[in-house]
């Protein structure tokens, strides 16, 4: 039986000619990822068991992306940790105020990752990097203690479900329609344990962008990681920041899918995740009866310069509703720059939105941004369970930049069309 | 004998300890907020050795490791669901609580029931009902890790075998 893009990438890292689903193998890693949350964990861990070096100190990353700038004394007391030991151990990636990046974003705009590499990060969203062609997925802070050590990990072989996708995008519909809708058909455990890999020619469709929110959110199906075969798209977003040679995995024709789901992109709307699992799929042209307080776009799902255009391109010469607050979160200091070049920062503060340096903060309730009781959001994040933002009867709406863009000039739920 | 304290779909890390609890790595202080967005009594009526029910997913959501431990510090013993997110599972074991996935015990179970666990076999005796459930036991060397503390009490006690 053949493989999948996943199980090949694992093979190759486990030094096998071939592995299987439910397998258990020890990989290489090619990359070991913390931030300000999972680190200080992690270190605990490596420093209760007696570890005196790290595998590669080219091969740890440390970013500083949670509570930062640092919203108590206790946050900093976390960062403070990390850099101790980012400089005892001499790691080459460590990223505090003013080079830091949310994660996911920033790894892959730095070059860190490349096709056919195997990565775990203490984080959830460690996923995300299956855009580009990588096997990458969220671990737990003792795994990553372990990996910064030992530089391998244990896996099981996951199974794998394709998904098919067809047609053209339609316009205002972005990667995060399409993962919400694929999450809505599948649920919060549709993948779990899985790999959910992407295939069809609808696939030149979707810009990095869009796959890096697609892959970013394969965890909310539950899955293991989500990946897309390398293909131009990859390369033109590899040339100028991976230099290092690479490798291109492909499914073998006759690799073994659990089920194949069909996406045509036809039929994709802008999609809104209602309160509170990222699986309430709505269309977004029902939701004005959903009047809301405030609206996020950033995070590590949508902060990239493609999601800042999207909502400059609504808010511009428009003003967000009386009574919504706007909170823009580039998730880089280069997307942060770039906004303000591109003229994004002034459409921002003319619709009355204020904007913040790169941070998780509001997206998992930690600061900039909490919400009170009764009130909602319309959120470019990525999760939308009880109490995520803030008081534990807020409501989180997900949805992409132009949707919260939209939502935020009208004051309910709305299609970007409403404004347009 | 312990006590099951019965919860539903996708319990998820949030709810088990939210994130604006996170700047601290006090197990006592997390303990004391675990499970508060979902039942705010978790803390207080939870008794050294209780287990968990659940139903489907549980843990899904975030990977922070502080979810299990502030679990296992509120003196649970065992969480059984029909199942389980992976990260969950995996820091689960890593940090050693027990986890049994059992989709019949998980369903029969009622919040109050009075519940043993064998390890060893993976059998679950519910004493109120005076049923049984038979799940998937651990393999050896994830059992011993579990009884050692976790990965790294595991570890070290290999390297301390060793010399």
């Amino acid at each position: 039986m053949g493989m999948t893009m996943t199980q090949k990438i694992l093979a190759k890292h486990a030094g096998l000619p071939e592995v299987h689903a439910g397998q258990l193998i020890q990989a290489q890693l090619d990359l070991v990822l913390g931030n300000d949350i999972t680190s200080p964990v992690a270190i605990n861990e490596f420093e209760a068991a007696g570890f005196s070096s790290i595998f590669d100190k080219r091969k740890v990353v440390l970013v500083m992306d949670h509570f930062v700038p640092n919203k108590d004394i206790k946050s900093a007391t976390q960062c403070k940790q990390c850099r101790m030991f980012a400089k005892k151990f001499g790691i080459e990636h460590y990223y505090d105020v003013g080079t830091m990046g949310i994660e996911h974003a920033l790894l892959p705009e730095q070059g860190l990752v490349a096709p056919g590499e195997a990565v775990i990060g203490a984080d959830s969203h460690t996923c995300t990097y299956g855009a580009l062609g990588a096997f990458s997925t969220g671990v737990g802070s003792t795994d990553m203690g372990a990996a910064m050590s030992a530089g391998y990990t244990w896996f099981k072989v996951p199974a794998a479900i394709r998904v098919n996708v067809t047609g053209k995008k339609r316009p205002y519909v972005s990667g995060k329609d399409v993962i919400l809708t694929l999450i809505g058909k599948i649920g919060v455990d549709g993948a779990l344990y899985k790999s959910l890999e992407f295939s069809g020619d609808g696939l030149s469709q979707l810009s990095m962008a869009d796959r890096l929110t697609i892959s970013n959110m394969a965890i909310e199906a539950g899955g293991k990681n989500g990946i897309f075969p390398v293909d131009d798209i990859t390369r033109d977003f590899l040339k100028g920041r991976v230099s290092r040679e690479w490798t291109a995995y492909s499914p073998d024709p006759d690799a073994e899918y659990e089920n194949v789901i069909e996406l045509n992109l036809d039929d994709i709307d802008c999609t809104v995740a209602y309160p509170h699992l990222p699986e309430n799929a709505h269309p977004a042209r029902e939701g004005h009866d959903i009047k809301i307080d405030q609206i996020v776009i950033g995070s590590c799902t949508n902060g990239k310069i493609e999601d800042m255009k999207a909502a400059a391109e609504i808010l511009k010469n428009h003003h967000l509703a009386d009574g919504v607050r706007g909170i823009v979160i580039p998730a880089t200091m280069k997307i942060y720059r770039e906004c303000m070049k591109l003229g994004y920062t002034d459409i921002f503060l003319d619709a009355g939105c204020i904007i913040s340096t790169p941070t998780c903060g509001p997206c998992l309730g930690g600061y900039m941004g909490i919400l009170a009781e009764g009130e909602r959001c319309v959120s470019t994040t990525n999760r939308n369970f009880v109490g995520r933002m803030g008081h534990v009867k807020s409501e989180v709406y997900l949805a992409s930049p132009a949707v919260a863009a939209a939502s935020g000039i009208t004051g309910h739920i709305s299609h970007p069309e409403e404004v347009m | 004998m312990s006590t099951a304290h019965k919860y539903g779909d996708h319990v998820d890390t949030d709810v088990i300890i939210p994130a604006r609890y996170l700047a601290s790595q006090d197990e006592k202080e997390l303990a004391s907020h675990c499970m508060e967005d979902i039942d705010s009594g978790f803390h207080s009526k939870v008794r050294n050795g209780d287990i968990i029910v659940a139903g489907l997913n549980f843990g899904c959501g975030s990977s922070r490791e502080h979810a299990p431990v502030a679990i296992k510090a509120s003196g649970i013993s065992c969480v059984i669901a029909k199942s389980f997110a992976r990260i969950f599972y995996r820091n689960a074991i890593n940090i050693g609580l027990a986890i049994l996935e059992c989709p019949e015990a998980a369903e029969d179970i009622s919040d109050g029931d009075k519940v043993s666990v064998n390890f060893d076999t993976g059998l679950i005796t519910n004493e109120t009902k005076g049923k049984t459930y038979q799940s998937e036991p651990f393999p050896e060397f994830i059992k011993n890790m579990i009884a050692d503390g976790g990965l790294m009490a595991s570890l070290k006690k290999k390297k301390n075998e060793k010399k």
